[in-house]
């Protein structure tokens, strides 16, 4: 297992829950964890969110706003040209607040995923892809195959490839290989709520893998968010968890603290499992 | 000035001609910033739009980005 990075508590202050705390303005505690770093470039948030499935774009900004995340994943999509549906996304989000990565969701074949992929990268403002290949459409689980054969085509092209992939630890390994920035293993499928299914899987890649590890779909609430970030990875995706909840813009704000909660748990390195009881208070000077 | 037809986003479409891959976006009133134009599976640069000319027959892709998860 990787050292985490190394905390510098100064004072026990700096992490104490005080009324402010609550707000979704003050930000979370700074110098005691590295930023996180995919592709060259460096990011402060650990949450990214999708612009999915939102009951209206007002709901959504406040909602991305509230989780404090920085990565913004959108979708590429044939303009309606009758405009009786949604504008593009950019008339709802500023470029200049929030880091877009476009996704190739809802793509089956590596071919396709590779097109929707350049179309992104030529609107203009990164070279970063989510790459998806889907292989089953009830469970929109990856086909890890097209998924190789993608990022290997796309990093090629010099994109910076964030693969979506199952929790496999030997297609993660391979996906390195191929020259992924980033590797995004599932908790649970796209839009299920299930949380982390597989806490050994994704403990795994993240103890073999070199570069991040973002777990991308599945989380549901603000525990699945925390108890991810406490196996140690880099960083969550999520959408559905905030789109769909009652109130989105409350949702966000809990799993803005719970990712920074389930990552300085992580830090700090939680105490040891046992069987056993153990006092806690002294078992000497009692009365007799 | 004689009509032609194209396929745009999958539908097949009359759009006035001679006409250039600008001169569709701006016949569709889209700013040429923001979308991206694939003709014929070939992806068009801004750069290029105005240069480009549309025939008839010819395929095109108008896409943007959309919320996504």
């Amino acid at each position: 297992m990787k050292p985490p990075p190394r905390l510098s508590f100064r004072r026990t202050s700096d992490f104490a829950i005080e009324g402010q705390l609550m707000t979704s303005t003050l930000s979370a505690p700074t110098g005691t964890d590295e930023p996180l770093t995919i592709g060259g470039r460096s990011f402060r948030s650990r949450l990214m969110v999708g612009t999915g499935k939102y009951r209206d774009h007002g709901v959504m900004t406040r909602a991305i706003k509230a989780s404090g995340a920085e990565i913004v994943t959108v979708a590429v999509r044939r303009v309606d040209l009758d405009r009786t549906k949604e504008e593009g996304m950019l008339h709802h989000l500023s470029t200049d607040d929030y880091f877009l990565l476009a996704n190739t969701a809802g793509c089956y074949t590596a071919d396709e995923a590779v097109r929707h992929a350049r179309l992104a990268r030529e609107a203009g403002f990164n070279e970063f892809i989510k790459l998806e290949v889907i292989g089953d459409r009830e469970t929109l689980l990856p086909d890890t195959e097209g998924l190789l054969s993608a990022a290997r085509i796309l990093v090629k092209e010099g994109f910076a490839v964030l693969a979506y992939t199952n929790d496999d630890l030997v297609t993660a390994l391979r996906l390195e290989d191929a020259g992924c920035a980033a590797v995004m293993p599932l908790a649970s499928p796209i839009g299920s709520g299930l949380g982390l299914l597989n806490p050994y899987g994704i403990r795994t890649i993240k103890r073999r893998l070199s570069v991040p590890v973002i777990v991308d779909a599945g989380v549901g609430t603000a525990s699945d968010a925390c108890l991810t970030m406490e196996q140690g990875v880099d960083g969550i995706l999520m959408n559905t968890a905030l789109a769909e909840a009652s109130d989105p813009v409350a949702m966000a704000t809990a799993m803005r603290w719970a990712v920074e909660a389930g990552r300085l748990a992580f830090l700090a390195g939680r105490m040891p499992r046992r069987e056993v009881a153990m006092p806690s208070s002294p078992t000497g000077g009692m009365l007799r | 000035m004689n009509d032609i037809e194209i396929v745009l986003n999958g539908e097949p479409r009359l759009v006035p001609g001679p006409s250039t891959v600008a001169g569709l976006l701006q016949h569709l009133s889209l700013d040429p910033w923001a979308v991206v134009v694939e003709l014929n599976r070939q992806i068009v640069r801004r750069a290029q739009l105005e240069q480009t000319p549309l025939a008839s027959g010819d395929s095109v892709e108008l896409v943007h980005f959309v919320g996504g998860g």
